[in-house]
């Protein structure tokens, strides 16, 4: 009897434990997002979406920010995810008893942990340094490279989840071992791809770091790639830091308009994951 | 036991049967009784001193066997006793896993298929295998017949239907699915997955067709299906069992292997084995003593 008081004693602390780091981390979470709302909406207009970013004291919109960086987003995308898919479908379906294959997850794993600003750094090195100027280019290959480690990671655990029986199977009946890949693998894990793409597309399309040195900033609207060019991000920054209550407002809803895309993007990213566990 | 899956053989289908490379139904064999094997038949398949290794862990010691055409053969053993690791190196699915290696002779048709140089893909089409848990394909009841078909031959459509539609009929699916061919091949019961993965496989027309336990996943009704279907199939294939279901092989073998350790113990046909075995072994697993 003592014991099982005991249990209960414990068991009713743990659970009150638990329930205020919940209740903790919960708080942060709505706090910040009604803060956001609460300054962010006042700014969602459709000037938001029609102007471009104002000089200090008059009024404007994020366009020419939101058009850099859904381009640069759209260009990372474009250039990481089939450099992703690759490698992660090297280390997953081809490298079984390689020596190279534990070394590319390890060097992929600092990668995805990699603070962001050394990716801008380096690509500022590499690209800006070279080319003598800002450009979307440099700031679309920042992003590429944080792309990759995500699509990669993603795509090989996936890959990993497609039952050994299937590629027997598959191969049971003389298919070779790319169509196995592509033709059978793919498609079982096809889901899988797609969530991981748009968890990386999450990812960098908050990222910061990496355009402060790459794609810089433009106050105007510039479809030039060659050219500086604008991005949330980096107005968001530069316009929260400033004195200005136009450019602070603007601020706020450019932070608003990310992180509603990046919600959506994960809610999206979760509901196709589990989808498929339903179908299987 | 194999009349009712006669009559779902169409005989408009007989046409697409005579393909290339399907060997001319003989009719009367499906009268005969399961367990009367004809002496005539010949040999398909020779294995010679077969070893092999996972790693340093010695699987199968010095085996030596033959299959015959159009017979069906069981391999009965207790677990780990190598029958399903001899079934796999049948068709070399083996050699997907870097550290399995098999030594020895394996003939099909002439041919050392162990031999380096060999087209294993090639080898693989012409000996099908189907697995203990069903594996349809990510795709639709159509596509996972034709996804076979497609990679060696390029058919016209209508071909490629009678094609699909032939091999569902061959393996008592036809009835069941034909108004849902575009859906999921996963939509279907675990019975109805495995006769499509049985279709599958003889929509290849392959020469041998190898079972590894094609029923151990399965009810006593879907388990009984496939039984039929394999006593249906023999007309035209040599049939290699493997199961840990004695009166399955009894049913549906015309020869039984008994295997144990990495060893064959005995090799005879089907009721010798189970009647009057001439080895201990044998006949104390067979009357169930051990294993």
């Amino acid at each position: 009897m003592d014991l099982y008081r005991r249990r209960r004693t414990r068991n009713a602390v743990v659970l009150t434990l638990s329930f205020f780091a919940t209740a903790l981390g919960l708080f942060w979470l709505c706090a910040i997002l009604w803060t956001l709302l609460s300054n962010g909406l006042s700014a969602i207009t459709l000037d938001l979406f029609t102007q471009n970013t104002p000089p200090p004291g008059s009024k404007g919109g994020l366009l020419n920010a939101i058009y850099g960086s859904v381009l640069m987003t759209a260009i990372a995308t474009a250039i990481g995810t089939p450099i992703g898919i690759l490698a992660g479908t090297f280390l997953a379906e081809y490298s079984r008893g390689s020596r190279i294959a534990p070394v590319i997850r390890f060097i992929n794993d600092i990668l995805l942990s990699a603070p962001s600003i050394i990716v801008g750094l380096f690509v500022y090195e590499v690209v800006v340094l070279r080319m003598g100027h800002f450009s979307a280019w440099a700031g679309a290959m920042a992003l590429a490279i944080i792309v990759v480690p995500v699509v990669l990671r993603t795509t090989e655990d996936m890959l990993r989840l497609v039952p050994n029986a299937l590629r027997e199977a598959a191969a049971a009946l003389g298919t070779p071992q790319w169509q196995i890949v592509v033709r059978i693998c793919y498609r079982a894990a096809m889901q899988g791809f797609v969530t991981g793409v748009m968890l990386a597309v999450a990812r960098v399309s908050g990222e910061t770091a990496p355009l402060l040195f790459t794609a810089l900033n433009n106050q105007f609207w510039s479809s030039n790639l060659n050219a500086p060019m604008a991005n949330l991000p980096v107005v968001i920054f530069q316009f929260a830091m400033s004195p200005y209550a136009d450019w602070q407002s603007l601020a706020w809803g450019g932070a608003l308009l990310i992180s509603v895309v990046i919600l959506l993007l994960n809610i999206a990213a979760r509901a196709a994951t589990s989808g498929k566990r339903e179908n299987q | 036991m194999a009349e009712s899956n006669i009559q779902t053989v169409a005989p408009r289908t007989e046409a697409a049967l005579n393909g290339p490379r399907a060997v001319p139904r003989t009719h009367m064999a499906s009268a005969i009784p399961a367990r009367a094997p004809q002496p005539e038949s010949p040999v398909k398949v020779e294995i010679k001193n077969l070893g092999f290794h996972y790693g340093n862990y010695e699987a199968l010691k010095n085996i030596s066997l033959s299959l015959y055409d159009r017979r069906v053969t069981a391999f009965i053993g207790p677990s780990g006793c190598g029958k399903s690791t001899l079934l796999r190196v049948l068709n070399r699915i083996y050699a997907l896993y870097p550290g399995h290696r098999a030594t020895g002779e394996v003939w099909v048709d002439g041919q050392n298929i162990l031999a380096p140089g060999q087209d294993i893909n090639l080898l693989r089409a012409k000996i099908g295998m189907v697995f203990q848990k069903p594996t349809p394909f990510p795709m639709s009841i159509y596509d996972n017949i034709a996804f076979g078909i497609g990679l060696y031959e390029k058919l016209p459509q209508s071909e490629k239907d009678d094609r699909v539609e032939h091999a569902l009929r061959r393996a008592a699916l036809w009835d069941e699915v034909k108004d849902k061919l575009r859906q999921s091949g996963l939509s279907l019961s675990g019975g109805q997955q495995q006769r499509l993965c049985i279709a599958r496989a003889i929509a290849l027309e392959p020469e041998v067709l190898l079972l590894d336990e094609p029923a151990s996943a399965l009810d006593p009704i879907s388990t009984l299906k496939i039984e039929e279907l394999i006593g249906e199939l023999k007309d035209d294939y040599c049939i290699v069992i493997v199961t840990h279901n004695m009166q399955q092989a009894a049913r549906s073998a015309d020869y039984t292997a008994f295997m144990y350790l990495g060893e064959l113990i005995e090799f005879d046909e089907t009721e010798t084995i189970f009647t009057s075995p001439n080895k201990k072994q044998t006949e104390d697993y067979v009357t169930g003593r051990f294993g």
